[in-house]
């Protein structure tokens, strides 16, 4: 905040203090006492405080500002009459009426407004938090793939950002839909691999089913949870007093295996694995992933990671060429140097533009009203079209988003303030 | 030597399949492809070799209406004009030389001349109602009308962010937080359903500036954060020789400061414009007619079903030449002005 | 520029939708994106189709003149919301008169102009020859229909299971079926001959026989101005009767020197009808001299389909066109 100049036009003097501080000084001087009646009278001391001139200007735009939505609200309740438009949110409860493409949550059209709403939130959510998984892992790849110096695969991984960067989104997303729609149709699926297939009716995958051992496999994972704690507390402690720890991650990878095969010895679980297959129309079985689904996925995820790797790229240049050269000198691997020195650093600077990324992500799923996937905007305009009650239904998604909004902020800034304590204390003038 | 052995295998491996994608694309694209077709033929040639050739001739015979929209036949030289007035306002921004107040002035003035054109009504030019506007100069008038009237907005909003009277805080952190908190889509259904209820009655606004008006609104919360940013940037030191002169904060904010802050954010201004410029494409989701609109109609003719393709490969060269352009100028400009504020 | 009085008398009007039609002086008419015979626009850009035909016949009874229309193509889901924020006066875009848009919407259909019902259209290679064999299909539907409605409910009946593919536009809805995304297609009937007039290879696309509901399409206005809606229902009727009585664009001119007392009061001669609905006294002839009647609008607009009329002829043809007489 810049300092302001507390600037008054009168001295912030109490007269009657001086008055009477003058008189004693200049007791007989008449001339020096009319020359103090001539300050400004009390009535202008008011309008010259500043802290009052605040007070007023702050009241005059809030009163402008109420007064506004006043008049706005006003009209909207008279025309909301006239059209006999309803108001509140009793139409939640009512049923919908219309169906959604499925999805992992069953619905059908008599179920209500609020679960249409909350089918359409878990979608968004899904390709949300799938989107950032992916986002984040070829953004990681192409930031990588910039600073590489294989001049080949530089300039490759150049263009795809370029290229994604100066076009529009909604370009991208009907681009990827656009060539889902060239697949073939279920009759002459693509095979890529035994048991996928490929049409145009989505991508369809075997699902594994895992039935009975549960509890053996929990007791396992409770045990290998302890036993973990156990070794990197031993290690520690054995670091601490002779230089050199114990070899953990082999010690764990043993552990792991070693516990899981005895839970699966003792528990007998039975994975089956379910082939999707065509009867009829369209492939039964397995799991299956819609191409609407499919395009904003790659789409979102694709175009978001060019901003990580730009992002990733820019943090990991911001290091100074010091710190290599120094970790260099102490003998590190190429790796080690990375993993102790670079990322720790570079990651303070990368985290929070990458978090306006994921908010960026975020909102951008929205787009999926495009292309016909049914997020929560998806159905909030379908729902607004058939009750009429726009206003609610929109204020309903607002409310939604900026809630995601800041529950993403500040799982970032809770993860960024767990990195402050690292940043060396600086003196300060 | 190890380095140098896996560097030129990966190089080689790489430039292969490069290679070999390569031929394959420029095979679809160009040796294969089918310019253009007979006039008034179907498309039967096209979809026949579909597989093998890109149907360039779908650009080919509706780049017109891609471009410029449902605007009349007769009267197209109008868009094409108000384009290039356009691009002439973004290539004299771009010179340095040109940096002088009146600058403001042009980027008020030139997207208005542009739309009274598009408009017409006076001097025999025949007038054209907005539903008829369309394609690249629809592209051109939603992004630079909405960032000239965000700019004073944004501003504003800057301004008000920073001060120290708490309500006037509070007000604008609540409106830049709200909107930049919300996806852009939601308010272009907002202004495309909810504005007319906001209306008096017989008060109809059409959706052409119902639309422009919510980008106004979204484009001035961005540019505040922006236009925080550098002021916040500003160093302290102008603060406190302007107070030593005895400026109050108006003097000091409209002379010393702003000139200051908005030069230091000139290339985050510039990249808020190119994402304007890619955001304008959002309002084919409303049923306007921008570039992007005007390339979903192509593809819902039935003689063009199935060449999205080659549609939209189209639509985003012309996007990406845009942009890209504005982008490296943006680049040059981070280059060369930080050099200079240096001290 | 209004006088104060005028304004004065606008907000507390009774017919606002019609003083509005007055003062802009053309009538904002909502149709589809484009369903061919119904609302489309043709090569050169002008709407053509039989509820487009609706529309002129309304602006012939009002302003005088059937070309003082303006369009504004709207999507299935959003076709009630701008009827309803007042940025068209009369929707005349192929919907389905139900309880829930009458009573719920609030909105108000004077009168149907062409009955139909939903049926599909399936890939020829599929080979199906009834709605019956649909088990376990992918079925395109548009939100917020009555299609969408009668499909689940139709498959409930008939205990059959079908996968929905949702789609907004009625495009990219077709779109998605040329490009195989669904097995079926559901849409009224009458859309489905233009659907598949529109495929690449029209003869790979069957329309199934069965017609699984009712569905009767009426234009729609806002309750909130009677006179209005009594003059969308009679130029609806006018046009009906027009064809009932023999009167054509062509022949309506002899109507002006007919003794028939019937006639003379059509074509507005006797009876005074035109100042009691607030319009001018010639508005019915104008209707079937600009646009036609009934018959006229189907023979131009559907009939190049190849779409039948079906029940939508005359009562003594046969069919359920009942309206009442103008008198």
């Amino acid at each position: 905040m810049p300092i302001q100049p507390r600037h008054e036009r009168t001295p912030r003097l109490n007269p009657s203090a001086t008055r009477s501080a003058l008189r004693i000084v200049h007791a007989s001087d008449r001339a020096s006492e009319a020359q103090q009646r001539t300050w400004p009278e009390r009535n202008h001391r008011l309008w010259n405080n500043p802290r009052f001139r605040a007070i007023l200007l702050q009241t005059i735009v809030v009163a402008i500002v109420c007064a506004f939505f006043a008049l706005v609200a006003m009209q909207t309740a008279s025309n909301l009459r006239t059209r006999s438009i309803a108001s509140g949110f009793h139409f939640l409860g009512r049923a919908a009426g219309f169906e959604i493409s499925p999805g992992p949550l069953p619905y059908s059209s008599r179920d209500s407004y609020a679960r249409a709403l909350a089918v359409g939130l878990g979608n968004t959510l899904r390709v949300s938090l799938l989107g950032i998984l992916l986002a984040t892992a070829l953004g990681l790849l192409i930031g990588v793939a910039r600073l590489s110096k294989i001049w080949v695969i530089s300039t490759l991984a150049s263009a795809y950002v370029e290229i994604v960067r100066n076009t529009p989104l909604l370009l991208q997303l009907l681009f990827w839909y656009s060539l889902s729609q060239v697949l073939p149709s279920p009759a002459h699926a693509l095979r890529p691999l035994p048991g996928i297939f490929l049409c145009v009716r989505g991508l369809f995958v075997p699902s594994l089913t895992w039935d009975g051992g549960l509890l053996w496999i929990g007791a396992a994972l409770l045990a290998f949870m302890i036993l973990m704690l156990f070794v990197l507390i031993r290690s520690r402690r054995r670091r601490e007093q002779m230089g050199q720890g114990l070899p953990t991650t082999r010690l764990l990878v043993g552990l792991a295996t070693v516990l899981l095969s005895a839970a699966v010895l003792i528990g007998h679980p039975r994975i089956t694995a379910e082939r999707p297959a065509l009867m009829g129309f369209n492939f039964h079985g397995g799991m299956s992933i819609s191409p609407e689904f499919a395009a904003l996925l790659i789409g979102l995820s694709t175009y978001t990671a060019a901003f990580i790797g730009e992002t990733i790229r820019g943090g990991m240049l911001a290091i100074d060429r010091g710190q290599t050269e120094a970790a260099a000198a102490l003998g590190l691997s190429r790796v080690k140097i990375l993993r102790l020195v670079v990322l720790p650093q570079a990651i303070r600077v990368i985290v929070p533009p990458t978090t306006s990324q994921f908010l960026n992500l975020t909102k951008n799923s929205s787009l999926a009203v495009a292309i016909g996937y049914p997020d929560l905007i998806s159905i909030t305009n379908t729902t607004l079209n058939q009750t009429g009650q726009a206003i609610e239904a929109i204020a309903l998604a607002m409310f939604v988003y900026l809630a995601i909004s800041l529950a993403i902020s500040l799982a970032m800034s809770l993860y960024g303030d767990r990195l402050v304590p690292l940043r060396p204390a600086r003196c300060n003038p | 030597m190890f380095r140098d052995r896996t560097n030129a295998i990966a190089t080689v491996a790489f430039v292969a399949g490069l290679l070999y994608w390569s031929f394959r694309f420029l095979n679809w694209a160009v040796v294969n492809a089918i310019w253009a077709l007979p006039q008034d033929a179907g498309s039967n040639l096209c979809r026949v070799a579909q597989r093998e050739g890109a149907c360039w001739a779908a650009v080919h015979e509706r780049f017109r209406f891609i471009l410029l929209g449902s605007y009349p036949f007769d009267q197209q030289w109008r868009p094409t004009v108000a384009s290039l007035l356009f691009i002439s306002l973004y290539a004299v921004s771009t010179l340095r030389s040109f940096w002088r107040p009146w600058l403001l002035a042009l980027w008020i003035g030139v997207p208005g001349a542009a739309v009274l054109l598009l408009r017409g009504g006076f001097l025999g030019l025949s007038r054209v109602p907005n539903e008829f506007w369309g394609g690249l100069p629809l592209t051109f008038v939603l992004s630079t009308v909405g960032f000239s009237a965000a700019f004073p907005l944004g501003v504003a909003l800057a301004l008000g962010r920073l001060s120290r009277l708490p309500a006037i805080r509070v007000l604008c952190v609540a409106y830049i937080e709200v909107i930049r908190g919300v996806p852009i889509v939601t308010f272009l259904f907002m202004a495309a359903v909810m504005f007319p209820l906001f209306m008096p009655q017989n008060f109809t606004v059409d959706k052409l500036l119902r639309a422009q008006v919510a980008f106004v609104m979204v484009i001035a919360a961005y540019l505040a954060e922006v236009i925080r940013a550098g002021l916040q940037a500003v160093p302290k030191g102008q603060y406190e020789a302007a107070a030593s002169m005895g400026l109050t904060f108006w003097p000091t904010t409209i002379l010393i400061t702003l000139p200051q802050a908005l030069r230091i954010t000139i290339p985050g201004l510039v990249n808020t414009f190119i994402s304007i410029f890619k955001d304008t494409s959002l309002v084919a989701v409303i049923g306007l007619f921008d570039l992007l609109g005007t390339a979903k109609a192509v593809l819902v003719d039935p003689k063009w079903i199935g060449f999205a393709v080659e549609v939209y490969f189209f639509v985003a060269c012309v996007y990406f030449v845009f942009s890209f352009a504005v982008s490296q100028y943006s680049q040059y400009l981070e280059r060369t002005l930080t050099a200079r504020t240096l001290h | 520029m209004e006088t104060a009085a005028q304004a004065q008398n606008r907000s507390s009007s009774t017919t606002p939708t019609l003083d509005g039609v007055r003062r802009k002086d053309f009538v904002q008419c909502g149709v589809t994106t484009g369903a061919g015979g119904f609302s489309a626009p043709d090569a050169k850009g002008e709407w053509r189709g039989m509820d487009v035909d609706i529309c002129r016949a309304i602006a012939a009874a009002v302003l005088g003149d059937a070309t003082k229309v303006r369009f504004t193509p709207l999507t299935a889901a959003q076709r009630f919301t701008a009827l309803q924020s007042g940025e068209i006066d009369v929707l005349s875009r192929i919907t389905t008169i139900t309880f829930q848009r009458d009573v719920q919407l609030g909105i108000e259909f004077p009168a149907v102009n062409w009955y139909d019902g939903t049926s599909f259209i399936v890939h020829k290679a599929l080979n199906i020859k009834s709605a019956k064999e649909l088990d376990g299909a992918t079925i395109c539907v548009s939100p917020g229909t009555t299609n969408e409605v009668d499909v689940s409910d139709y498959f409930r009946k008939n205990n059959l299971k079908f996968t929905p593919v949702v789609i907004e536009r009625m495009e990219d809805g077709t779109n998605a079926y040329f490009a195989g995304r669904c097995d079926a297609f559901a849409q009224d009937q009458s859309n489905l001959a233009a659907v598949r007039a529109r495929a690449p290879i029209p003869s790979d696309h069957v329309v199934l026989p069965e017609v699984i509901s009712k569905a009767p399409y009426g234009p729609g206005v806002m309750p909130n101005d009677l006179r209005w809606m009594e003059i969308v229902r009679w130029s609806v009727y006018a046009m009906i009767d027009a064809e009932e009585m023999g009167l054509s664009s062509k022949t309506i001119d002899q109507a002006l020197t007919s003794d028939d007392p019937n006639l003379q009061r059509f074509v507005g001669k006797s009876g005074g009808f035109g100042a009691m609905l607030g319009v001018n006294s010639d508005w019915a002839f104008q209707i079937v001299k600009q646009v036609g009647n009934y018959g006229e609008s189907y023979d131009r607009n559907i009939k190049p389909l190849g779409i039948e009329r079906g029940i939508n002829r005359l009562w003594k043809d046969g069919g359920i066109l009942y309206v009442p007489d103008l008198r």
